[in-house]
């Protein structure tokens, strides 16, 4: 079958260096992956073209690229289920919120500096033991999940967070982070946490979901993220803007079954940070303006019992 | 120009193991590598490394006689013996810096059953042992703070006053040349896969370090041992762990048969690589296979064995095979896989040319001979690189720099522009000469062997050499100019490919992963002995070593 890739090339060494797109056409079978395609291309029709990419199975992480606009590994996706079904072409970019240092080469180093900044090696306390740490082996399946990770990049590419605050440490960063707070033999999990709690940290993450869709090994970034922040809030981290809100969160919803807003806010900045709520009182009369501000008076809704029997029970069950 | 005590080429297990115990022994080191450094190939071993671990009853002496066996009694006896005896240790280091090593049900590392071992020694990270290996190490490098040049080409050892002083390398992202001098280097560069086509190896397996070795004037040894791996995807050739097997999957011919036992009735599917490899070959070869494979089959596994221990895989089938292991057999056959021969090197690492040390899947110490155990590859890496690091180090502290200055950089300058001269008329582009290598080798120098092919498979590897002089390199610029680099690494290529297929042609006999069909039979009398290749300014000369047999002496192998 004929298959179209429309790949963005940038060459710094041109004379006016411009990212634009270039289109190639190939003859592909169905077991061809995209990775396949471009790997061709640069044999066969376009020898500039500069790409990453080594194992061809999805475990080197070296060639996580845009494919039609969503991040992933070239080499495991398979032209046929990339191609646009109005028969247009594959579209193929590098990967985001790095900068691009010729066509789908991307500058990976603030990515490895992130990795650094979490402390990623064990610490363990006191003496080795002679022969292996003991530790129970389901904690150690359980770590499967996040050490699968390949730090590929899909994550930090599509991450909705990075795009507008670099300072984010990032989904991949963060799940390494919790690959070492998840190790039953490190014992630095409260320097860890509460290097996590800072701005950039565990508390900038929007809950988006990109990270988890993008990923190519299952490893959910996202979902590490907020078991981060279970443990921080857990470890006693409590006095941050997050850990507020989410337990101002779900007491409101306790008290009263649904959401006090003036009251989340205000517990959320903290009730004496009279800076912060100066800065909300544009954005209260913004919403009296669109008459979506608040009740001031917050009345609890008809059956509330139930809901706080479904806080008991599940708050009972944690405890088990 | 750069200056270390150590520089290590090549950031695999191999590599970064010898850069921890180079710099715990006090050197000042450095990696260089192509790529960085959990991109390495490392990555792809899957299912696990051996160790008989003396506390959960284990002896080395049985790991190092399997390994004796395993490699047709033409591996290294008092090598065999090292690496058996500091496996544990090895392991157990590995499990301190972090590895998160599967473990039994009271805590302990648990084990899986391997190819060709009498007992379960394998220890395992689900399907991915590997990648969890070489990422824990690079956490510790980076804990160590050791300087990585990663991304960077090495495309000549210096060599002053017959010692080896360091190395010209290309930083590929800008295309510069620059000299890194040393007082000792260690190649730890990893294999030649590319050198056949399909292989389950990595694109960046180009073989760059024994090139560079062999031209530097170190020989390289047992290069006629090439295994082919039993279960790998038609196609890509991408792999399916020996893991599987070891979790009790099941090979079936054409007729639903579980063939092995006409050829290895005792450990059936569990024998060694070079007898399934064989066996798969000889069911296709008589016309039980389909399509060029036969299957392998994990169903009555279930679900959550499969999903638990063997989860790279599963998806492996589905994204490249389109089959659910869970409800079909997949289709696989032998597939090259790894280079058992490689730069001869002694048991601390030191190969022929003073201050070149090499360790891991580019050396050759020999502790694989004819055929390589599986899970063994990644115990070669650790207790070797560790091993040259220690000694490397040690040699450093009492050396100074020679004289090396910017200008070792000339001749490869000189190279290079040469290259990018090349006009195209009629010129080969990189990857129509590197295709040709590889279906040549991989037809004439695969699992059955001839006198006819192997020669056949020289001749175009030579005609190969004289289109290379031409070869047309099509990007001029100096950024990330990734086909100058894939056309040198195809000049290492072609010669290792001149070097594996000489060494076969030589070896007339059946050991091992060489099974020639016109001699079919081991020949201890007149083959019981290593083959060595040397450069020398007329080409490739070969030389013949002794094997060293301390406590096993060859008997008839059969599983």
């Amino acid at each position: 079958m004929q298959v179209k890739f429309r790949v963005k090339r940038y060459d710094p060494d041109a004379d006016r260096p411009v990212a634009h797109y270039d289109e190639f056409e190939l003859e592909m079978t169905e077991s061809n992956t995209v990775l396949d395609g471009l790997i061709r291309i640069r044999e066969e029709m376009d020898g500039t073209l500069a790409l990453r990419c080594s194992c061809r199975s999805a475990i080197c992480g070296s060639c996580a690229m845009r494919i039609n606009g969503q991040a992933g590994l070239a080499c495991n996706t398979l032209v046929i289920h990339a191609m646009p079904k109005d028969g247009g072409p594959i579209i193929v970019e590098p990967a985001g919120n790095l900068e691009v240092q010729k066509d789908l080469i991307v500058d990976f180093a603030p990515f490895w500096s992130k990795v650094r900044d979490v402390q990623p090696w064990l610490q363990p306390e006191g003496p080795e033991p002679e022969t292996e740490y003991l530790a129970p082996a389901d904690a150690m399946q359980h770590l499967t999940g996040v050490t699968a990770c390949i730090m590929c990049g899909a994550c930090v590419s599509d991450c909705t967070v990075l795009n507008v605050d670099d300072n984010f440490l990032g989904p991949a960063a963060l799940a390494k982070a919790y690959r070492f707070v998840g190790d039953p033999r490190d014992d630095a999990d409260d320097a860890r946490l509460g290097a996590l709690n800072e701005y950039g940290g565990v508390w900038d993450c929007t809950r988006c979901m990109q990270c988890v869709e993008v990923c190519p090994k299952g490893v959910d970034p996202m979902g590490r993220i907020m078991a981060l922040r279970d443990r921080a809030m857990e470890a006693g981290y409590v006095n941050t803007t997050g850990a507020r809100h989410a337990n101002a969160f779900a007491e409101s919803v306790e008290h009263s079954g649904w959401l006090d807003e003036t009251k989340l806010v205000v517990k959320s900045h903290g009730m004496t940070n009279f800076k912060e709520m100066l800065k909300l009182v544009p954005v209260g009369l913004r919403a009296m303006k669109a008459r979506k501000m608040p009740p001031l008076v917050h009345k609890s809704i008809p059956g509330v019992e139930n809901v706080q029997r479904v806080f008991e029970k599940v708050e009972h069950r944690q405890d088990d | 120009m750069y200056s270390h005590d150590v520089l290590i080429i090549g950031a695999g297990l191999a590599g970064m193991r010898a850069a921890l115990s180079a710099a715990e022994n006090g050197a000042d080191v450095a990696v260089i590598s192509k790529v960085h450094p959990v991109r390495s190939h490392s990555n792809a071993a899957q299912g696990g490394i051996n160790a008989a671990l003396e506390h959960a009853g284990d002896d080395w002496r049985d790991h190092a006689y399997d390994t004796v066996k395993g490699s047709d009694y033409l591996g290294d006896q008092d090598a065999i013996e090292i690496m058996c005896r500091e496996a544990g240790s090895e392991v157990i280091q590995m499990e301190h810096y972090g590895v998160t090593f599967s473990r039994d049900e009271e805590g302990r590392l648990g084990t899986r059953a391997f190819g060709g071992q009498g007992k379960a020694r394998t220890f395992f990270v689900a399907d991915f042992t590997g990648q969890a290996l070489l990422h824990v190490l690079y956490e510790q490098i980076m804990r160590a703070g050791v300087r990585v040049y990663e991304e960077w080409f090495v495309l000549d050892l210096i060599v002053e006053d017959g010692e080896c002083a360091g190395a010209v390398v290309m930083e590929i992202r800008s295309g510069e040349i620059h000299v890194i001098r040393s007082k000792a280097v260690i190649m730890a560069a990893g294999g030649l896969g590319r050198v056949f086509e399909p292989s389950t190896n990595a694109l960046i397996c180009t073989g760059d370090g024994m090139g560079l070795a062999y031209r530097a004037g170190a020989s390289l040894m047992d290069m006629e041992m090439v295994q082919y791996h039993p279960t790998t995807l038609k196609g890509s050739g991408v792999l399916i762990t020996e893991g599987a097997r070891g979790e009790g999957a099941h090979l079936l011919n054409s007729e639903g048969e579980r063939f092995m036992k006409r050829y290895a009735p005792n450990m059936m599917e569990l024998a060694s690589r070079d007898v399934v490899s064989r066996a798969e070959q000889t069911e296709i070869n008589e016309g039980r296979g389909v399509d060029g494979c036969v299957f392998l089959d994990m169903r009555h596994l279930g679900e959550r064995v499969i999903r638990e221990r063997l989860t790279q895989i599963l998806d492996i089938a589905r994204d490249f095979a389109n089959v659910n292991l869970l409800e079909e057999p997949v289709p696989i056959r032998p597939g090259m896989h790894y280079q058992m021969g490689g730069i001869k090197t002694d048991i601390d690492g030191q190969t022929q040319l003073p201050g070149l040390y090499a360790a891991g899947e580019v050396a050759c110490v020999s502790v694989h001979g004819g055929n390589r155990l599986g899970a063994n590859s990644l115990l070669d890496t650790l207790v070797f690189g560790r091993r040259s690091g220690v000694h490397a180090a040690e040699v450093a502290k009492s050396k100074s720099h020679g004289s090396v200055d910017d200008t070792a950089a000339d001749s490869q300058k000189a190279n290079i522009q040469r290259l990018l001269d090349n006009e195209q008329n009629g010129g080969d582009m990189f990857g129509q000469i590197r295709q040709d290598m590889g279906g040549a080798m991989n037809e004439h120098l695969a699992v059955y062997r001839n006198q006819a092919g192997m020669e056949t498979a020289l001749d175009t590897v030579r005609q190969l050499r004289e289109r290379y002089r031409s070869v047309y390199v099509p990007d001029k610029g100096k950024t990330w100019n990734t086909n100058l680099v894939f056309t040198l690494e195809l000049g290492f290529m072609l010669d290792c490919a001149e070097s594996v297929a000489l060494s076969a042609i030589e070896r007339k006999e059946s050991r091992g992963a060489h099974t020639r069909e016109d001699f079919p039979e081991r020949d201890d009398e007149n083959w019981l002995k290593h083959i060595l290749v040397t450069h020398t300014e007329d080409g490739p000369a070969l030389s013949e070593q002794a094997v060293v047999i301390t406590q096993w002496e060859p008997q008839v192998r059969s599983y």
